[in-house]
């Protein structure tokens, strides 16, 4: 019936690998991306050299450029942060969106309405603990049914996103609108403004020392040890003594405080009011960052400066060559997924027919 | 009475895109795929298909024909929403990537596509893309004669829907024959049940998985184009489709993994978008329009509070399966 | 259908004798050679062992003819034809059928389902025909199943039954099993060998795969013995005996005793009474047990798999709420305790510890993405008032559990996920020893491990008795309960059917009690 053939490509699990190759793998597959990039360029009539490099120069090239991009950054460096906790959990937070919305309302609150009674140096940190307190609890309701029932924690993060937006509208079309009819909530006192540090608004500082606490966090507490043994087995947690649904609650409102803290940077910082789309996106695109910094904060630094650069670079691609802002979704999307399917490479080898492999050590 | 058929009748239009949205993936779920990226694959459904359209009437100009139109509408929206499943599918499937991560990698990719080619389209139409209106009837009217339209109550009830609310309907009856009745639909539960177990039964699990993916990713994708050319009036509005492709989502948790309840849940979904302009309260409507949100959030509570054998997700679902694992 | 009249043409066509031949079958995965040029022969109508210990590589052997795994090297032929293998399919067409030792079978389909599922038959999809089928060939091998009842309602026996149905509809002539008997009670294991023996009459070829050597000279004609991935021998049967058999399993001559001693100065330590839990989904999961544990002896927990073994442990370690009775512990030297209503936390620091051996090792109690340390920490993360987890201390009793038990790691921070089997194990019992507890829970301690290493953690658990913990110590395998254990409780359908003591006991007592019964008897 068969004729005697060997599969033509077979699996194998692979052994430990080396650092060396693990990354030279990673970086082959960042190589890729950039080359399937280049193909899209080229499919839409543009040469690919000269994208790449409006890209670059548009991102970087002059001082104004990188603080923009830099502001583009932080707020995805923060989230990513925030997310890392969940996502070493294994705790599927995609609410971020919902929870910088929460904390960005929170923040603006105080900005918009107790600007006249307290004074600069008092009322930036009311804004700031308001805001990480408004983002935690939006994040703790799907975390409490998560714990108590095992409630889909994934949808509903997500659902949250689009009810606090919901509520920006309607405070955007009412109770705190400006002008009548404007659809515009008015642009905050400069008391209630981040002062700024090289150009830029203090949030970058803000977001670089949470880098190293989320570092130290997750790798020498007790807390961040809990993290990692609930994120690989519930019932080894369990069996240790940990109280799960207590630690995932804790462990989601840090996460979601964060990302509150992150929507008061960009109210506070960038915008300096409050709109429906003030997150952008952001809580989507941490994501992305998060999982291809492999968890690493200080990789997440490295990874929201470069999707700054393809964010800031695409609206210069814009600009000059009517290339639509949306290419850097695309590209992001294409990054992740050669990020996401270098990692096989990394877990398999692939024997084909014929060859005969040595046994590896 | 009246207000109550028209409640209905807008509801099961506005559920139409959900209803494509869920069905599609309640096909991918079965096979073990749980394929976050609906949102992605309805957006670029939406933009391809209604790409296929307008560039058709402008080859075809004054002989463009509806049928046509609808038809081809409906294949690229497939195959646009097919390719980004079949992304999906090579990632997880293949090269066993997490698949919560790469849907959302499909997600944040399929919403730009979508925006990209929307916006594309525009600026090289010169800021416009939009359709005749003979072929918008096309898109947007009943498919019966008017005679049975004009029933009271049944015509407007039963007679007087687009034509893809039929098909959605056509579509979720035949999935749950196929999943009940047949032993392709036997086999490709087995799957997302137990992996291992039809592997041993000597079913190819690879290809169940890619073809159930790839095409529940192609209905999912319709449902995209629907909202675009119907509810949208046949121009590209990313704003009124965001979010529709994760209430698909949610509601295949909803409808318990079974397309017949899907009919239903959609229309219920439908209802509930719209029911800010339907049923007056003392609410704004801001605040109203995130009522569905709302009440995907309680039913999300209620099905984790419910648990029975038959109503449980695939059982190996979100997992990646390799043969030689030990 | 086709499948099966294509099956029977192949037979026909069958060498006499050889019903399969491997020649020089090498299989790795990835550093471990699990199986190492071997070569072996199937003789038809004939029920062939094949024995090692676990880890020898029977399985791994045996899932090449099934389509599970593909050689490396080396060929296969059936009927005298070299064949390819690549799929469970080819086996079909093949006539091979295995039956694996964890069913594959899904669980929310019926039997009848179950049986026909992938099978690409012509003509509609009749599922009283099918029903019809499955009834005639339950009859013909006195099965008796129902074709429309769901996996998630059958015993562990009706499920076994059902995988056999399963290979015989798609017209199986070889039969393989994986330690078939493991999971059922002695009588259920006697039923399963009259099954057997008619299948042989009908000139139906069979081959277990079994570590026990008591099946092996009851039930098989001829013997074939790995070692270490490594082909042996072969012996008949009628001119071997189980000495011989152990001395090619392991490599040496091995004494096959338990060391048992007499508990010394018995006292209460861990008394159960009238405990009842019920699941989140209300099923009542221990239905008023009551015994007591004494410091100084070994109590064996016997039972059918999903007795409430498991949350008889889980109940006392307060990792399940109990809904009424209570537990009496009374520590060396203090005054007894009720643990009913103490956190799992209070619980284990007042000195009691549990090492559960889940089917996949991992999972229950160890951290599989952590190394010896991390997994050491478990115990002790909480100490201290820090912030920072202590890590000295965790380190150190790494290396002491790794030096004492010889835990095989290149390193303590290695993942304990790319341990193998028996190391796996040794952390865990070992962290467990460690924390000096005076009553230690284990279940399933010597899963998948070879005898020299089973024999290293019966030692454990006797040294620990003699140092007066109260042991309780959940089993498979009834032979090894009778030899370790002082007493035995079995367990069935989730009360206690009896306890007895260990050294007059027979098998079949506890058989009979592993499926009687019994009321929550008060234990003396």
């Amino acid at each position: 019936m068969h004729e005697q053939k060997t599969p033509l490509i077979r699996l194998a699990k692979r052994g430990v690998m080396s650092p060396g190759r693990m990354w030279a793998i990673r970086g082959a597959s960042f190589i890729v991306a950039i080359l399937i990039g280049a193909i899209l360029f080229l499919c839409l009539g543009h040469n690919p050299l000269e994208a790449y490099g409006t890209i670059v120069t548009g991102s970087l090239g002059k001082a104004t450029a990188i603080r923009q991009t830099v502001k583009l950054a932080v707020p995805l460096l923060g989230t990513a942060l925030a997310l890392a906790p969940c996502f070493r959990m294994r705790y599927w937070n995609i609410g971020a969106e919902g929870q910088i919305t929460a904390g960005a309302i929170a923040a603006s609150y105080f900005a918009l309405f107790w600007a006249n009674r307290l004074s600069g140096p008092v009322l930036i940190p009311v804004m700031a603990v308001a805001g990480a307190l408004f983002g935690g609890i939006c994040a703790l309701i799907p975390a409490f049914f998560k714990a108590r029932w095992g409630t889909n924690e994934t949808l509903f993060t997500l659902m949250m996103n689009y009810i606090v937006i919901g509520i920006v509208r309607w405070l955007q079309g009412g109770p705190w609108e400006g002008k009548p009819g404007s659809q515009i909530i008015p642009t905050f006192a400069k008391s209630a403004m981040l002062p700024k540090v090289f150009g830029i608004h203090i949030g970058w500082i803000i977001v670089l020392v949470l880098t190293v606490l989320m570092f130290i966090y997750m790798k020498y507490t007790k807390h961040g040890f809990e993290i990692s043994v609930i994120g690989n087995s519930e019932n080894t947690a369990r069996y240790a003594g940990m109280n799960v649904g207590r630690i995932i609650m804790r462990t989601v409102f840090i996460s979601g405080a964060i990302c509150g803290l992150v929507g008061f940077v960009i109210v506070s910082g960038a915008n300096g009011t409050l709109y429906d789309s003030a997150a952008g996106g952001v809580g989507f695109t941490a994501i992305t960052v998060c999982w291809l910094a492999q968890l690493n904060p200080f990789a997440m630094v490295g990874i929201s400066c470069l999707l700054g650069v393809l964010d800031k670079g695409a609206d210069t691609l814009q600009t000059r060559m009517a290339v639509p802002a949306s290419i850097s979704d695309i590209i992001t999307g294409i990054f992740l997924f050669c990020m996401l399917g270098c990692e096989f490479f990394i877990n398999y080898r692939i024997i084909l027919r014929g060859h005969k492999e040595a046994a590896e050590k | 009475m009246n207000a109550v058929i028209l409640l209905i009748y807008n509801a099961v239009l506005n559920g139409t895109p959900l209803l494509f949205g869920t069905v599609g993936e309640v096909l991918t779920q079965k096979s073990g795929n749980m394929n976050l990226g609906v949102e992605g694959m309805m957006y670029m459904g939406g933009a391809v298909g209604l790409g296929a359209a307008f560039y058709y009437e402008k080859m075809a100009g004054a002989a463009a024909s509806g049928p046509v139109a609808v038809i081809l509408a409906l294949i690229f929206a497939f195959l646009a929403g097919a390719v980004g499943a079949l992304i999906y599918s090579f990632l997880t499937i293949s090269l066993r990537a997490n698949q919560n991560v790469t849907g959302l990698a499909l997600a944040i990719f399929g919403t730009g596509a979508g925006q990209f080619i929307g916006e594309y389209m525009r600026t090289r139409e010169g800021g416009y893309v939009a359709i005749s209106n003979a072929l918008k009837t096309a898109f947007q009217s009943s498919p019966f004669p008017k005679a049975l339209q004009s029933v009271p109550v049944v015509g407007q009830l039963l007679f007087s829907y687009n034509i893809f609310v039929y098909i959605g309907f056509i579509i979720a009856i035949v999935m749950a024959v196929f999943f009940m009745r047949t032993r392709k639909g036997l086999n490709l539960r087995a799957v997302g049940e137990s992996p291992a177990t039809a592997d041993a039964a000597g079913i190819n699990i690879t290809r169940y998985k890619y073809l159930a993916t790839v095409i529940g990713g192609g209905i999912s994708a319709i449902g995209g184009m629907v909202y675009i050319m119907t509810i949208a009036g046949c121009v590209w509005n990313h704003e009124g489709l965001a979010g529709e492709g994760w209430l698909a989502v949610a509601l295949v948790i909803f409808c318990l993994w079974n397309p017949l309840n899907a009919i239903w849940g959609s229309t219920l979904f439908g209802a509930l978008m719209i029911l800010y302009m339907r049923l007056h309260l003392p609410i704004p409507d801001q605040l109203y329009k995130i009522l569905p949100y709302i009440v995907t959030a309680i039913v999300l509570v209620v099905v984790s509070l419910r648990k029975k054998r038959e109503n449980e997700p695939p059982a190996s679902l979100g997992l990646a399966y390799f043969r030689e694992d030990r | 259908m086709n499948a099966r009249v294509c099956a029977r043409e192949r037979v026909t066509q069958l060498d006499e004798v050889h019903a399969i031949e491997l020649r020089n079958i090498t299989k790795r995965f990835g550093s471990v050679t699990a199986n190492d040029n071997i070569s072996l022969t199937i003789d038809r109508g004939r029920i062939l062992s094949l024995l090692g210990e676990n880890g020898s590589g029977k399985t791994s052997l045996m899932n090449m003819l099934s389509g599970i795994y593909y050689p490396d090297e080396g060929e296969i032929l059936v009927g005298g034809k070299p064949v390819s293998i690549r799929s469970p399919r080819d086996a079909f067409e093949n006539g091979i059928g295995m039956i694996h030792q964890h069913f594959k079978l899904v669980d929310v389909f019926t039997a009848a389902e179950n049986i026909v599922l992938g099978l690409e038959e012509k003509g509609k999809f009749d599922r009283k025909a099918i029903a019809a089928k499955v009834r005639e060939i339950s009859d013909r091998y006195g099965f008796g199943i129902d074709p429309n009842k769901k996996v998630y309602d059958m015993s562990v026996s009706e499920k076994q039954t059902v995988e056999i149905v399963k290979v015989l509809y798609r017209g199986a002539e070889v039969l393989i099993l994986d330690e078939p008997t493991a999971v059922l009670t002695p009588q259920e294991t006697g039923k399963l060998f009259e099954i057997l023996r008619a299948m042989r009459a009908d000139n139906k070829t069979i081959v277990i795969i079994t570590h026990k050597l008591n099946e092996v000279m009851e039930i098989s004609d001829e013997v074939a013995v790995l070692r270490k991935g490594r082909y042996i021998g072969r012996v008949k049967t009628s001119e071997t005996n189980p000495a011989a058999l152990t001395e090619m399993m392991v490599g040496r001559a091995v004494s096959l005793n338990i060391d048992r001693p007499v508990p010394v100065d018995p006292k209460p330590r861990l008394k159960l009474n009238g405990v009842t839990v019920v699941d989140h989904e209300g099923v009542v999961k221990l239905d008023h047990i009551s015994f007591t544990a004494y410091s100084g002896e070994i109590l064996g927990v016997a039972g059918i798999a999903g007795s409430g073994q498991k949350e008889l442990l889980e109940a006392i370690a307060g990792l399940y709420t109990i809904r009424s009775g209570n537990i009496t512990y009374t520590p060396e030297g203090a005054k007894p305790q009720e643990l009913v209503g103490k956190t799992p936390m209070q619980i284990r620091q007042a000195g009691v510890a549990m090492a559960f051996v889940p089917e996949d090792r991992l999972g229950m109690g160890l951290v599989g993405d952590m190394g010896m340390t991390g997994n050491m920490m478990l115990r002790s993360w909480l100490s201290g008032r820090s912030i920072f987890v202590n890590r000295k201390g965790p380190t150190e009793l790494a290396k002491q559990v790794k030096e004492r038990l010889e835990v095989l790691t290149p390193d303590i921070e290695y993942p304990v996920r790319r341990l193998s089997g028996g190391n796996v194990q040794k952390v865990l019992v070992g962290r467990e020893i460690a924390s000096a507890p005076s009553v230690l829970m284990s279940a399933y301690a010597v899963r998948g491990l070879d005898i020299n290493t089973s024999y290293t953690i019966y030692n454990l658990m006797t040294e620990q008795k003699q140092k007066g913990v109260a042991v309780i110590f959940v089993g498979e395998d009834l032979d090894v309960l009778l030899e370790l254990c002082d007493r035995i409780l079995v367990l069935c359908g989730n009360r206690v059917s009896g306890i007895v003591d260990a050294r007059t006991t027979t098998k079949e007592e506890i058989g009979l009690l592993m499926t009687r019964v019994g009321g929550g008897r008060e234990d003396a």
